[in-house]
């Protein structure tokens, strides 16, 4: 089996995100690997263990990204590939989109392309979707189980998570898949792992490489802004007893009409 | 001559959600400005109620598709009619709710309608004859506005964040009858049917959240069943403090929600979890009980209207967002509530 699987580099998600001069800040907060996609770095690992076969680390972004890749290396990926290239600054989710179709079917013969559920920068959670419709492949979000994957017939079963249950489909393959949380818990990279990540060498391909032009940006994002503060009066409710205390905050709840 | 604005309405089994009533309605304040009316899109297998429905909740046309291939939602029938529909149309602006499905569906019309989608936004405007969108970005702590430089500009709205238009029972319509875009034989997906219900907890659209963390399984004085190793009675432990959050959620006809904390340790399923890594909620009355408010759960629940946390620890993060808060053992403290407001609310 021939296995993709899709990261990104964000910020970490305890880091204190502001806007200063219309610019996205984070401090000295580290960039870490999108945490969805270690759970897809994970399923990714478990198909190729179960059916043999190889897994590559895809990251569309700045030099930068190679830290997240050599996370994914460290976990167990094979190889590696970064996709980078001025002429990407500023490109919507279409645009990446079929940049990872285009590097998806450069690199041929590709059964399986595991995404996360969403980036936690940008938290579009379209990207699987869309990188499916690009390759005219079916797209299989949000899948917590796979519940068969049979390489030689082509054919993958799943359960995805919607919002009124366990939904069983079927599909051929080459896939995209994207995994929910309950695909299983990503595991640490090994000691062995995290020496063989930090001696990879990672190739990276340009706009030119792929055959392509950078495909152009639908969306712009005119304007970033701080959330407002809220101003809130914190009342600490106090009393001589819970009945007391509880029936203080109950009046003042109610007389907040929210209910 | 079509409307400039669409809006599809997510269905389930001859059932709409909820939120596809508030795109409607979002699309219905889109109209004022941009003129026309909006279209109502039904993509279903024996979903002419809904089809009734979105004409009294104010759609001035509905395009109905009626087929078995439709019945169950499935990426690739869905995104083909969407698409041949705009194609054919030319609709300015669609606009979907922000479900599994309406995301997706927008995301890959994107790409076949060679546009950008602007998923999950909390606020639409207009300029120079063009929509603007809020959309919360990096979990919350940032707002971006956004605008598509083409059309049709395809829109998902955050459930809960813009209102539910009034259900006017006197309007109704003759649905525009539209067939499908592919045959059975050419869709690559099969549905093979639901393994698990998602157990009634339908957190996105609950007015009340009540919510637990580790702190749950601090309850020193309850003794659990012999027999049972430290780590399952603490999980013991936890079900109990569950049970009086679960009981209060019940009282105010709200939802149970949960930290990671307690989602990790295995005192509740995931589909619990509130903030970064689990659902996105905004309740109009959050109360988070034994939950110390990291950053992270933060990022799930910060757009509540109202927030109450009761928790012993009067340096806990969770009281710099709250409304009111409570320094003290939610074990007496969430009963006691339960009570009050069982007492006042005639329950
Ligand atoms: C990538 C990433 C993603 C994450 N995603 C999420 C997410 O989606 N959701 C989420 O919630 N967390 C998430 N977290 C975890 C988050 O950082 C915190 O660890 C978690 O929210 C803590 O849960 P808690 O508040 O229940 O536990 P704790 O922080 O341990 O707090 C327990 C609280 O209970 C109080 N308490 C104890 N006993 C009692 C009692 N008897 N009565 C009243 N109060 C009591 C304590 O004072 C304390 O404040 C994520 C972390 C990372 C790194
Ligand atoms: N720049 C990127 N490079 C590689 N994969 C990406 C990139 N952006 C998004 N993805 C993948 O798409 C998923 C969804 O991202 P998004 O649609 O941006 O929320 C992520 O979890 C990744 O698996």
């Amino acid at each position: 089996m021939k296995i993709v699987v899709c990261v990104k580099q964000v910020p970490d998600s305890a880091a204190k995100v502001v806007v200063e001069n219309g610019q996205v800040t984070w401090g000295d907060a580290p960039l870490v690997i999108n945490p969805w996609d270690e759970f897809a770095v994970e399923a990714a690992l478990v198909q190729k263990e179960t059916h043999g076969g190889e897994v590559t680390v895809v990251s569309v972004g700045g030099e930068s990204s190679k830290e997240a890749l050599k996370h994914a290396l460290a976990m167990g990926c094979g190889e590696a590939l970064l996709i980078s290239d001025p002429a990407l600054a500023g490109v919507d989710s279409q645009a990446v989109a079929r940049v990872l179709a285009a590097a998806i079917k450069k690199m041929g013969d590709v059964d399986l392309v595991f995404f996360g559920r969403q980036a936690i920068d940008g938290d579009m959670a379209v990207t699987a979707a869309q990188t499916g419709r690009a390759l005219n492949w079916p797209a299989l979000t949000l899948v917590s189980v796979i519940s068969n994957l049979d390489p030689g017939a082509g054919a993958i079963r799943v359960e995805r998570s919607t919002e009124e249950g366990r939904q069983i489909v079927e599909a051929k393959l080459p896939a995209i898949v994207s995994v929910v949380k309950d695909i299983g818990e990503p595991r640490y990279p090994s000691f062995m792992g995290i020496r063989k990540a930090s001696r990879a060498t990672i190739p990276t391909w340009a706009m030119a490489d792929l055959g392509i032009g950078a495909p152009a940006a639908a969306v712009k994002w005119p304007e970033l802004l701080n959330v407002p503060v809220r101003e809130i009066q914190t009342e600490i409710i106090s009393g001589d007893s819970p009945a007391e205390i509880a029936d203080k905050l109950a009046e003042k709840i109610l007389a907040e009409k929210v209910l | 001559m079509s409307n400039k604005i669409w809006v599809f309405i997510d269905q389930f089994k001859g059932h709409a959600h909820l939120a596809s009533w508030e795109a409607l309605g979002a699309g219905h304040k889109l109209a004022e400005k941009l003129g026309g009316g909006v279209t109502a899109l039904v993509f279903g297998a024996q979903a002419k109620d809904v089809a009734a429905e979105a004409f009294q909740y104010g759609a001035a046309e509905v395009l109905y598709a009626d087929d078995p291939t439709l019945a169950d939602y499935r990426a690739e029938p869905y995104t083909a009619l969407l698409v041949k529909l705009a194609k054919e149309q030319s609709p300015e602006v669609v606009l979907l709710p922000t479900t599994t499905r309406g995301r997706e569906l927008a995301a890959m019309a994107a790409i076949d309608l060679n546009t950008g989608v602007m998923p999950d936004v909390t606020a639409l405007d207009v300029e120079n004859g063009r929509v603007v969108v809020t959309r919360p970005v990096y979990a919350g702590k940032l707002l971006a506005k956004a605008v598509c430089e083409t059309n049709p500009q395809l829109v998902t709205t955050r459930i809960r964040a813009f209102p539910k238009p009034e259900l006017n029972a006197s309007l109704s319509g003759t649905p525009v009858a539209v067939g499908p875009a592919m045959d059975e034989s050419a869709i690559p997906t099969k549905v093979a049917g639901y393994s698990q219900a998602a157990g009634g907890v339908s957190l996105t659209d609950a007015g009340v959240i009540v919510s637990g963390g580790r702190g749950v399984s601090n309850n020193p004085a309850l003794t659990p069943p012999a027999g049972l190793d430290e780590k399952q009675a603490e999980v013991w432990r936890a079900q109990e403090g569950f049970k009086l959050v679960g009981e209060l959620a019940g009282v105010l006809g709200g939802a149970m929600g949960a930290s990671r904390a307690a989602v990790d340790a295995g005192y509740i399923p995931y589909e619990h979890q509130v903030g970064q890594t689990g659902k996105v909620v905004s309740p109009d009355l959050y109360i988070a009980c034994g939950i110390s408010g990291a950053i992270q759960h933060q990022a799930g629940m910060r757009s509540s209207k109202l927030i109450v946390a009761i928790n012993k620890d009067p340096e806990a993060p969770i009281f710099r967002m709250a409304r009111y808060g409570v320094v003290g053992d939610l074990f007496s403290i969430v009963p006691a509530l339960s009570e009050a407001f069982r007492k006042r609310l005639g329950k």
